[in-house]
């Protein structure tokens, strides 16, 4: 089913004086739920403004955005309500938490909900679990905790919501390899848990290649192809074209295959590549 | 939009008001507004309205942008334009219903304290029109160079005011950002009660004000690590040396303020 659509979507940053610049220029979009949906594309790609149009933070200069099959701006009231389907992480979320507690902090959005005090209870450490916040650091101050414990303090605050459709702006960004790999697996294992559809912004092939399921691709404001993942990247040529890579590994997979070994398609996670690559070995025909 | 604020209003130019010494333009606008304010005859607007005039031609500022800074003062020229047409009054009067009269001598010094009021704005935002931040704070700094004698901090002044300049446009964008990621958690900020909006901003300002210590921390490490040691032995990129074309511009400003003290001793 559908759970996100937009029709002609097109937004124009300070339109009608000389700093004009469309940032999403007629995006045609439907995305199903129950999705984990990479979302790719250069820097100034329109990616960032196509995703705050998902939850009615900014508003389109023309075209539309449906929400399980409804306007979003139909009815500008229920708007907030709209904000509590499709969560919103931002870049660098770690910069907007303020309350005393981390708990308190990831409260915040469940009490704008009006949920009840045991659901809100319920759903913290709930999440607070899944990203790996143990119970004593929810009753310490977030600014005391670490930058990857205060990222994941962020994040829960928007996935005890419970949205439907949760927006990830590059949620790894400035962490190390090992805790990038931990949190991509643990926003993985919620999306199936909670069957909801998760977009990851993100500039890293590789991780688009291991956790997701679909790609977005976004290239000069325009919608370059929305697929899955494996179909995208067969489209390595074009990926180039647009100053975008493949994963590494695809590469050297494609290079193979140039050279006339005979290696299947669509491995372009490093896992893959070895289930594929060994056999051939002890084959001997490689 | 919050980004829509233009603060440091500066716009970019080559005309021969951007390339006149700031220390002469700050000079001249402070004496244009106290002349402004010292006169009381009809003269002296139209010697500043001249006045103004002829540096808005020369600057080749857009008229938008003068319009653009009038804009927000004119509740200010509103108000007063009323309260002077009803409290000031003379004999002559024009107009009378109940306690309400207006006399000739109102209608007078109502269009006269607007169009002072008006020729003030314009006259300043021309300097800062014509200025960059930059420059502007580094005229005070060297202008404020006496001050030094008697110990006043005028360097480290000069280094907190162009810091705070620097940092406005950054802090309206992160107030920008963290304003749309609460948002996006459900927070409501225009509507409710007024104890509801107040409660409301706390989302806002914690992590503002803790993100502007951080960035003050920040920028405090960077300028340690370039050996800043306040004012001392320190020399600029951008020099200001007086031409004789700022003399002359000078010159030209204080005939014109000489004019409009002449007329209001001799009127």
């Amino acid at each position: 089913m559908a759970i996100l659509t937009t029709e002609g979507l097109t937004y124009t940053y300070s339109a009608g004086t000389p700093f004009e610049k469309t940032a999403v220029d007629h995006v045609d979009l439907c995305i199903e739920d129950n999705t984990m949906c990479g979302v790719i594309g250069h820097t100034g790609s329109g990616k960032s403004t196509l995703m705050q149009h998902f939850n009615g933070l900014l508003k389109p200069t023309s075209g539309k955005v449906l929400v399980e099959g409804q306007d979003i701006w139909a009815d500008k009231k229920k708007l907030r309500d709209v904000r509590f389907r499709v969560g919103l992480v931002f870049q660098y979320p770690e910069y907007q938490l303020f309350e005393e507690t981390v708990y308190k902090d990831i409260a915040f959005g469940p009490r704008n909900m009006g949920l009840s005090d045991d659901e809100i209870r319920h759903r913290v450490l709930e999440t607070a679990q899944a990203l790996g916040l143990t119970k004593d650091m929810l009753e310490r101050s977030p600014f005391a905790l670490s930058g990857g414990q205060k990222r994941r303090a962020a994040i829960a605050g928007v996935m005890a919501m419970r949205p439907k459709v949760l927006i990830l702006d590059e949620p790894c960004a400035g962490l190390d390899p090992k805790g990038r790999a931990l949190m991509l697996q643990q926003i993985r294992d919620y999306q199936r848990k909670s069957q909801s559809t998760v977009l990851l912004v993100s500039h890293s092939m590789e991780d688009v290649a291991e956790f997701t399921d679909k790609l977005l691709v976004m290239s000069k404001a325009k919608l370059f192809c929305y697929d899955d993942t494996p179909k995208v990247f067969r489209r390595a040529e074009e990926l180039r074209a647009l100053g975008l890579r493949v994963p590494q590994i695809a590469s050297v997979m494609d290079e193979l295959r140039r050279r006339g070994y005979e290696i299947p398609l669509d491995l372009y996670t490093v896992e893959k590549a070895r289930d594929a690559l060994l056999p051939l070995l002890r084959k001997g025909a490689v | 939009m919050l980004t829509d604020i233009t603060i440091g209003q500066y716009f970019p130019g080559t005309s021969v008001i951007h390339r006149m010494d700031p220390r002469f333009k700050i000079l001249s606008t402070l004496l244009f507004i106290i002349t402004l304010f010292a006169g009381n005859s009809v003269w002296t607007l139209v010697i500043g309205g001249i006045f103004v005039c002829l540096m808005l031609a020369l600057s080749r500022i857009p008229f938008g942008l003068i319009w653009k800074s009038i804009k927000p003062i004119l509740p200010i020229l509103v108000f007063t334009g009323i309260l002077n047409l009803v409290f000031v009054g003379d004999d002559n009067v024009l107009w009378e219903w109940k306690f309400l009269k207006i006399t000739m001598g109102g209608v007078h010094t109502s269009i006269f304290m607007i169009v002072r009021i008006v020729l003030l704005i314009v006259g300043s935002s021309l300097l800062t029109y014509t200025t960059s931040p930059i420059l502007l704070t580094d005229a005070i700094e060297s202008l404020m160079n006496p001050l030094k004698k008697v110990k006043f901090p005028v360097h480290e002044m000069a280094m907190m005011m162009s810091i705070a300049l620097r940092f406005i446009p950054t802090l309206i964008e992160e107030t920008d950002k963290i304003m749309s990621a609460q948002k996006a958690r459900g927070a409501t900020l225009d509507s409710g009660k007024m104890m509801d909006r107040i409660k409301a901003l706390i989302p806002i300002l914690v992590p503002l004000f803790v993100s502007a210590f951080r960035r003050a921390e920040e920028l405090a490490t960077a300028m340690e690590c370039r050996c800043y040691r306040g004012g001392e032995g320190r020399t600029r990129l951008r020099q200001l040396r007086a031409e004789a074309r700022d003399y002359v511009g000078f010159i030209i400003s204080m005939l014109f303020m000489a004019a409009s003290v002449a007329v209001n001793i001799l009127l």
